[in-house]
């Protein structure tokens, strides 16, 4: 089976986001004061080929913990596996 | 000193090194390691991961360079009590690939920083720095996005006690200060050992400070302390 698996990672909130912070100033002079604060992460989408879902997203975790996310400053979680038909 | 340079796929000061190691420091074996490669070599002494933007920075700074063949090797020399010297994105590489702690971030101010900085040798009782002396303040250049040195608060608390902080930015006069620092890192942090005082990463660069004409030869301290180092360590060894 095939599968994509979506993954997000995040900065743990006690590491600076220099990134976000710029965005969020960026935000504020275009009058979007409602928006209290910006955290930029990644949204990474791996294309699986597994026997189920389960497997598919241990997959992805043993991935992001492998490489895809630095356990010192980011965390993440798989957010969507949505099966596709093969190639 | 036999020393190899590993090139990874966008390195750009692995010529500098070469030059300040092999030309200036006069270590005639000096040679490059590809990073297809799957060996350092026999008897080597030093290994440079040089800076640069291996793999132009995907992912993350240093993480996909810790994958290359060669790396595999040069993680078994260095926990086997080799020397490694991970300048810029070479202490990138280190963090990344766990032989040093902790992560290096984006600068605090968002600037790619490309200035000359002081550095004050924080412990000269190292092979790394036993030619500086004591709070000596030396003057090295810094060119990086990304050089903002933190870690968890106990892994700094163990940094510190064990002296394991070699560098940190200061005033020309050794002074400490929020205004010295470039980057934001902790503590002013610039450059660590590991635990067992055989791998050193730093972002600053001595090796592009090797020679008074190019604005300053402190950097050529960090080599020839190494080179004083090996040839201690082989005179004992003949001795003993």
């Amino acid at each position: 089976m095939n599968y994509h698996v979506y993954i997000a990672t995040e900065r743990k909130e006690a590491i600076l986001d220099p990134q976000g912070k710029a965005t969020h100033h960026a935000l504020g002079s275009l009058g979007m004061q409602e928006v209290a604060d910006v955290r930029i992460g990644k949204f990474i989408r791996l294309a699986v080929n597994a026997d189920s879902k389960e497997k598919a997203q241990a997959i992805a975790e043993e991935s992001s913990r492998k490489l895809l996310a630095n356990p010192i400053m980011e965390t993440f979680r798989v957010v969507d596996i949505k099966e596709v038909s093969a190639k | 000193m036999r020393t190899r340079i590993i090139v990874f796929p966008g390195s750009n000061c692995d010529h500098d090194a070469m030059h300040a190691v092999k030309d200036v420091a006069n270590n005639p074996d000096t040679e490059f390691v590809w990073h297809k490669e799957e060996s350092i070599g026999k008897a080597v002494d030093l290994v440079i991961l040089p800076g640069g933007f291996s793999y132009g920075d995907y992912l993350r700074t240093g993480a996909i360079a810790r994958f290359s063949p060669v790396m595999k090797d040069v993680i078994r020399f260095a926990n086997d009590g080799g020397t490694v010297i991970g300048i810029c994105n070479g202490f990138q590489v280190l963090c990344e690939s766990g032989l040093l702690p902790g992560v290096l971030i984006r600068n605090e101010a968002l600037k790619f920083r490309c200035k000359w900085v002081n550095l004050r040798s924080e412990n000269t009782d190292t092979r790394f720095t036993n030619s500086l002396l004591p709070g000596e303040v030396i003057k090295v250049p810094i060119a990086h996005g990304e050089g903002l040195y933190m870690a968890d608060q106990e892994v700094i608390e163990n940094l510190e006690g064990n002296k394991q902080i070699i560098f940190r930015y200061s005033t020309e006069t050794g002074e400490i200060l929020p205004e010295a620092n470039p980057n934001g890192s902790i503590n002013n942090i610039a450059g660590i050992i590991n635990k067992e005082g055989n791998v050193l990463g730093m972002m600053p660069h001595p090796e592009r400070a090797c020679e008074a004409i190019l604005g300053s030869a402190d950097g050529l301290k960090v080599f020839s302390s190494l080179k004083r180092h090996f040839e201690f360590a082989r005179e004992a060894k003949e001795v003993l």
